[in-house]
This record gives structure tokens, sequence and C-alpha cells, in this order.
């Protein structure tokens, strides 16, 4: 769909307020609705949307497949070791109390932590679901594939 | 209560026509819209968070991998005509009407002495600003008091991911030359 010149457009307009808008429903969680899940879904579809606009081999090139398969783990991990680290400081298993000297503070960060963790595992399993079916090619059309 | 009865109109029937479409592709579409009317319903209901979830979630990206899962399955279903089914009629139709008959047992809608909301509900609500101090009390029980769930549920959607990861991703694909 390179060529249409209006969804080039709108896109190139829409894609940085979106990733600004899943930043913001990130971090603003704890103040209004939204949190990990939303914002994770929300970044992806900015992503997608440049998959779906510019094609395959642009998108790729702007977030590596790799690195996207990598994120998905990364954010699990981030979650368990947010917990784990309650647990080495004194307190139970996710337990965010003991993370900082205040306990109230330590909930912020544990919490800004684990919605972080959501947010990039969400994020990168969207993108990688998108990516996964795009390139996707019945195993009979695999021999004229492999050419590029 | 006006709203109410016109969205549950919508989604009754938006549901009836998803079920009697042929083309697939319009059928993600109105599941889209359905998906759109399911969050007004949250948002008249007061849950926000769901709201907003079910928007981004079933509106948005569930009718992106639909799409996209079509463009690799096709867009036509045949119709397979087979006796008038009968007894699957009459077996929804008494259990709906069971079910119907058991709501009338339970709490009203939005009842603060409904045992749901008399378990762990009222703790969290006079705790959370001292204990957690964040205003939005659903992320300090989503990802604090509940934590644990939490984790199992961002567990489950990595889970979904590197399932599909690798039933379709390609990366260790054996090439024969």
């Amino acid at each position: 769909m390179q060529h249409h010149l209006v969804l080039n457009l709108v896109a190139k307009i829409l894609i940085p307020f979106i990733i600004l808008f899943a930043l913001y429903v990130q971090f603003h969680g704890d103040y209004g609705p939204g949190g990990g899940f939303q914002a994770g879904v929300i970044f992806g579809a900015g992503f997608i949307l440049y998959g779906i606009i510019f094609g395959k081999g642009p998108a790729v090139r702007v977030v590596p497949l790799p690195l996207v398969y990598c994120m998905t783990a990364v954010g699990v991990l981030l979650y368990t070791l947010v917990g784990v680290a309650g647990m080495l400081l004194g307190g139970e298993f996710l337990n965010y109390s003991v993370l900082l000297p205040d306990s109230v503070a330590g909930q912020h960060l544990g919490i800004l932590l684990i919605e972080l963790g959501v947010g990039i595992t969400v994020a990168s399993v969207m993108i990688s679901l998108f990516f996964s079916y795009a390139q996707y090619t019945h195993p009979d059309e695999q021999q004229t594939d492999n050419q590029d | 209560m006006i709203v109410n009865i016109v969205v549950l109109a919508f989604l009754l029937t938006t549901a009836v026509y998803i079920s009697r479409m042929t083309i697939l592709f319009g059928a993600v579409m109105i599941y889209g819209i359905y998906s759109l009317l399911c969050a007004t319903m949250f948002v008249v209901l007061d849950a926000v968070d769901v709201a907003f979830t079910e928007a981004a979630v079933g509106t948005g990206i569930s009718t992106i991998l639909m799409l996209s899962a079509l463009s690799l399955t096709g867009s036509r279903i045949e119709i397979i005509h087979r006796r008038k089914p009968i007894m699957a009629l009459c077996a929804s139709l008494g259990l709906g009407a069971a079910l119907l008959w058991g709501t009338s047992d339970m709490p009203q809608f939005a009842d603060a002495s409904a045992p749901a909301n008399l378990h762990v509900a009222p703790y969290y609500l006079e705790e959370s600003s001292e204990q957690i101090g964040i205003p939005n009390v659903v992320t300090s029980v989503l990802a604090s008091y509940r934590g644990y769930d939490t984790l199992g549920e961002v567990v489950v959607i990595f889970t979904a991911g590197i399932g599909v990861i690798s039933l379709l991703g390609r990366t260790t694909r054996r090439r024969e030359d």
C-alpha cells in the first residue's frame, strides 16, 4: 500500500501520536484509566499500522523481529525480577513495599516497573503476532518465495 | 436506562447479524462494532478501565489480527444446510430461560451489601490510598494487591505469543539449497 498518498500521509501524521498516547496511557495508569495492557496494545497498533501501510520490509527494518521476540520475554522477566527483588529485600514475592525505604514510594516504583513489564510483553507479542501472520507463506509457495 | 436498552438492542442485532453472515470479511468488521458496543456498555457500567481494554484489544488489535488471518485463509465459508436443529433450539431456549430465572435471585446492580462487595473490596477501597498512594484503585488492585494474577495474565500472553511465533514464524526455516 506504499502508493496510496492519503494513507501514507495520514499514517505518517498519526503514528507519532499513537505511540505518544501509548506512553501516556502506560505511565498515567496510576492516575487515570489505563495501564500496561492497554498501552502495550496501542503501542503495538502503531507499529502494525506502519507495517500495513509501508509494507513488511521497512517495518522489519524499524523493529527487527529477533529483537521483538526477545522483548516478549524481557517484559515477563522484568515483572518476575521485581517480584524476586521484593523477596531478596526481605518481603514476600511481589511485595513492593520493601523496594524503597518508604513503603508507599516502593509501591509506586513496583507498580511502575511491573506495568512497564506488562506493556513491553503485550506490545511485542502483538507486533510479533501480526508479523507472524504477515510473513507466513503456505509451504507450497515457499520455493518461489525463497529468492528474496 | 434508555442507553442500556439501545446498546443491548444493538448488541443483539449485531450478534445475530454476525451469525448469519457468509462473508467472513464483513463478519470481522461487524465483530469490531460488537466489541465497540461492549466497550460502550462498560462505560455505562462505570468500568472505564475495562472499557478501555475492550476498545483497544477487542476493536483494534483483534480486528487487525482476524483480518491478517483471513488474508491467509480466504474470506468465504461454505454453508452446509442441515436438518433444522429443533433439539438444539429447545436446549438453548431452556438454558436461557433458566439463566434469566436465576438472575432474579442475584443482588441488584451496584448493591453495596452484595456478597461480592463485602469480601475484600471495602479493605482495598479504604486502605489503598494509605498503602499504595495512587488515585486509580483499579491499578493498585491489579498491580499490587492482585500482582500474582496479573503476572499470570502476562505469562498467558507470552505463552500465546511464543506459540504463534513457533507455529507461523520462519526464522528457523530450513533451506534445501
